[in-house]
């Protein structure tokens, strides 16, 4: 349209994007400024590069080759609980990653189920601690991803080829040949940056299960740095090194072509002619119940001992809960205002450079590191202001914009279709702005919002990040509030906490998405 | 008055040109294969695609620039004319006020087009639970509230069976005759054309032609005109 008037006012989505510029950029500045020039890289500092760098890509290696058959089990075989495995493959997304850690330790660690087992052949127990315990870890959280963005290019591949190929006599290595592997090809360098990118990035994992000289991320050398030391420049330049590693994983990532990694209709099924063999069967049923196993246990083991940990929980552990609750409703609400006014922005844009520019930007704190963002916020804050007191709020912004480029993810297209299916009827009928808003975009999207919502609240309700950099003990959430029980080896009371957080960001997200959900007509 | 002046708008290696005028209170059928230009020339009248040259002019006024809620008309869509979160009471009161603000008077004006298009009763539901010649109906009791001077149908009835078809030129005809409003219609159906329709505009690969009477156009199609109709 030549000269209309906006829509709905650009003003919502141009702060919005100028905030997160200002939380992604900005603090980098304020990094930058504040790491001094002198200051060299120690061989500390190159080990703590060097570790990450390699647990990454071990990371990234092992959840994508194990996925490929899991993907391969799930995308020919139809049985009873497929939807629920789908769905278990779907809960490492908002599942604290505190809790999962504290459950790979009760399957894998030194007094673990594993452990148990290995002693009655009488071995010893395997070391958890360190670079396999960092990597088992991302896998955890890894392998579902890998599982799902591979399952979904399998998918992909129209039924008639299968067709074609079982009428013209082919075996499974055929279909491998033709049709799996130019498949893979396309899919797998995707999925291995996208993992690349989220082990470089995190940082739970690193604290609990990394540490030493020998298990130090760059990630946890800034936390190093900025809570032992109190060394602000040595954190400074440590951030600086970790904004250049992801930015370059974030680029060679964008420019490779990236899969959806939210993708619907996984209950489809390949309808396969070639791999009704019993050692076929056999195979896939084995890879089924390994990776059921392995995503389920740790779960099963929090709700066991949690229980029991449950009744004994310290007052402090239900304060740090509150505060969480808080937390992470204040964090899905600007996560939301944010996400929904740039969506709308960048639907009204669509096509223009302008649009896609914000876009990117969008997607830019997947690759930006929270402690990057948090040590930056506290240099700024600092001279103004006692950044210790402002822990929780700026946990809930930071946690926003980390769960921003999800919510991107979903809002943009579902803004996109509901524009297309009503778009030119609000547009006959003159309603613009607040009117457009109130009686037609937020009625039509309610689904996808509380979604959105949903995932920002259960992210920000579980994360371990900027928190540990900035509380103390009395604004603790709940769980930097594990963290520490954990720490003091109270492992009872930690299992206990594991169970609450993991019963409270499950019921945030729930209810959400259930709101979205109930009423809403199709 | 609506004058089409000059107009041309070129997208890739399709090029829509038309020059013609309808007069206030006129009914007009527009026919073509698909593909041809007629729903392109619906977007350029409502102002959803602005033209690369040329003018749309209203009683003399230059609408080319002007927003689609901004013109003098109605539209009805194939689909999607209601929505679907919004009760029939509040889709039909939309043709008052966008935000839906509404008066007394303006409740009574509601209220009276929902009796008018014989809908009493059925206020409060949600257009998931009317039927199809129930939703058409809705549709037309906001053009009838919202009395502009000119309605646009996108094939309006291509859904629905002939009883209900006819159900719907009748209403049509009682809101156009009520309002005084011109009508312009997309249509696939030579019979809805002679129907409701004195006049039609044939649209063939992006070629407009001036309005002409129908009953003689059908009675003798020009060759495109004929390929298409069979």
């Amino acid at each position: 349209m030549a000269e209309r008037a906006f829509k709905v006012s650009h003003l919502a989505g141009a702060a919005s994007a100028a905030l997160l510029l200002a939380l992604s950029f900005g603090t980098l500045g304020a990094v930058v400024w504040r790491a001094e020039a002198g200051q060299a890289l120690g061989p500390a500092d190159w080990a703590a590069i060097r570790f990450t760098l390699l647990q990454a890509s071990l990371s990234a290696a092992l959840s994508v080759a194990l996925a490929v058959p899991v993907a391969r089990a799930l995308a020919r075989r139809n049985f009873p609980g497929r939807a629920l495995l789908l769905t278990l493959l779907g809960a490492p997304f908002i599942l604290p990653v505190i809790v999962a850690v504290l459950g790979l330790l009760a399957v894998f660690g030194r007094s673990g189920v594993l452990a148990i087992a290995l002693g009655w052949l009488g071995l010893p127990p395997v070391q958890i601690y360190g670079l396999h315990g960092v990597v088992l870890g991302h896998v955890f959280f890894n392998l579902p991803l890998a599982t799902r963005l591979i399952l979904q290019a399998w998918l992909e591949i129209p039924a008639e080829r299968f067709r074609l190929a079982a009428s013209l006599g082919a075996g499974p290595g055929d279909i491998q040949r033709l049709l799996e592997w130019p498949m893979l090809r396309a899919v797998v360098p995707g999925a291995f940056l996208v993992i690349f990118l989220i082990s470089m990035t995190s940082f739970a994992v690193a604290l609990t299960l990394g540490g030493g000289p020998r298990g130090t991320t760059v990630e946890l050398a800034i936390y190093q740095a900025f809570r032992f030391d109190f060394d602000l420049g040595h954190a400074a330049l440590l951030a600086v090194v970790q904004f250049t590693l992801a930015g370059a994983a974030a680029l060679v990532a964008f420019w490779v072509a990236v899969p959806g990694a939210i993708g619907a209709g996984l209950d489809r099924r390949v309808e396969r002619w070639d791999s009704r063999t019993g050692a076929l069967r056999a195979q896939d049923l084995a890879v089924l119940v390994a990776v059921t196993l392995f995503l389920a246990l740790p779960l099963v083991m929090i709700a066991w001992r949690g229980a029991a940990g449950f009744v004994a929980l310290p007052l402090g552990v239900y304060e740090a809960a509150l505060r969480s609750v808080g937390v992470a409703l204040v964090s899905a609400a600007i996560c939301l205002v944010m996400s929904l006014s740039m969506a709308l922005m960048i639907a009204q844009l669509r096509g223009r450079g302008a649009g896609r520019v914000i876009e990117g930007l969008g997607y830019v704190t997947i690759a930006a590191s929270p402690l990057v963002i948090g040590t930056g916020l506290f240099i700024v804050i600092f001279p103004l202001a006692d950044p210790v007191a402002l822990a929780l709020p700026i946990t809930a912004l930071v946690n926003a914009a980390t769960s921003l480029p999800f919510a991107l993810r979903v809002l943009v297209p579902a803004v996109q279709q509901v524009e297309a299916a009503h778009g030119r009827l609000a547009d006959v009928l003159g309603m613009t702005g607040w009117a457009r808003l109130r009686l037609f975009l937020i009625p039509r999207l309610r689904r996808p919002i509380g979604f959105s919502a949903g995932l920002a609240a259960a992210l920000s309700m579980g994360d371990l990040g900027v928190i540990a950099l900035f509380a103390d003990p009395g604004s603790a959430t709940l769980p930097l509030a594990l963290y520490r029980l954990m720490a003091a080896y109270r492992m009872d009371q930690a299992a206990g906490a594991a169970l609450l957080l993991l019963g409270l960001s499950l019921m945030l997200f729930w209810l959400f998405d259930r709101g979205g959900r109930i009423d809403a007509d199709a | 008055m609506l004058t089409l002046e000059g107009i041309r708008l070129t997208r890739g290696d399709f090029t829509l040109s038309a020059d013609f005028q309808l007069a206030a209170g006129s009914r007009t059928a527009v026919i073509g294969p698909s593909g041809a230009g007629k729903s392109t020339l619906f977007d350029i009248i409502a102002g959803f695609a602005a033209p690369d040259t040329g003018r749309v002019l209203w009683q003399g006024r230059d609408l080319t620039r002007t927003a689609p809620a901004g013109r003098p008309m109605s539209l009805l869509f194939q689909d999607n004319n209601l929505f679907p979160h919004l009760s029939l009471y509040q889709n039909v009161a939309l043709g008052i006020s966008p935000a839906l603000k509404l008066s007394d008077a303006d409740k009574a004006r509601v209220q009276q087009a929902i009796t008018r298009a014989g809908l009493s009763g059925l206020e409060a539901r949600k257009p998931g639970a009317l039927s199809g010649g129930q939703q058409g109906r809705a549709a037309l009791a906001r053009a009838l509230l919202s009395a502009r001077p000119l309605v646009m149908l996108d094939e309006p009835f291509s859904a629905l069976g002939p009883a209900l078809k006819s159900d719907m030129l009748r209403l049509l005809e009682e809101v156009l005759e009520e309002t005084g409003a011109a009508m312009l219609m997309i249509t696939h159906s030579p019979e809805d054309a002679l129907a409701i329709a004195p006049q039609t505009i044939v649209v063939t690969d992006g070629r407009v032609c001036p309005p002409a009477e129908t009953r003689a156009l059908l009675a003798d199609p020009p060759p495109d005109l004929k390929a298409y109709l069979g």
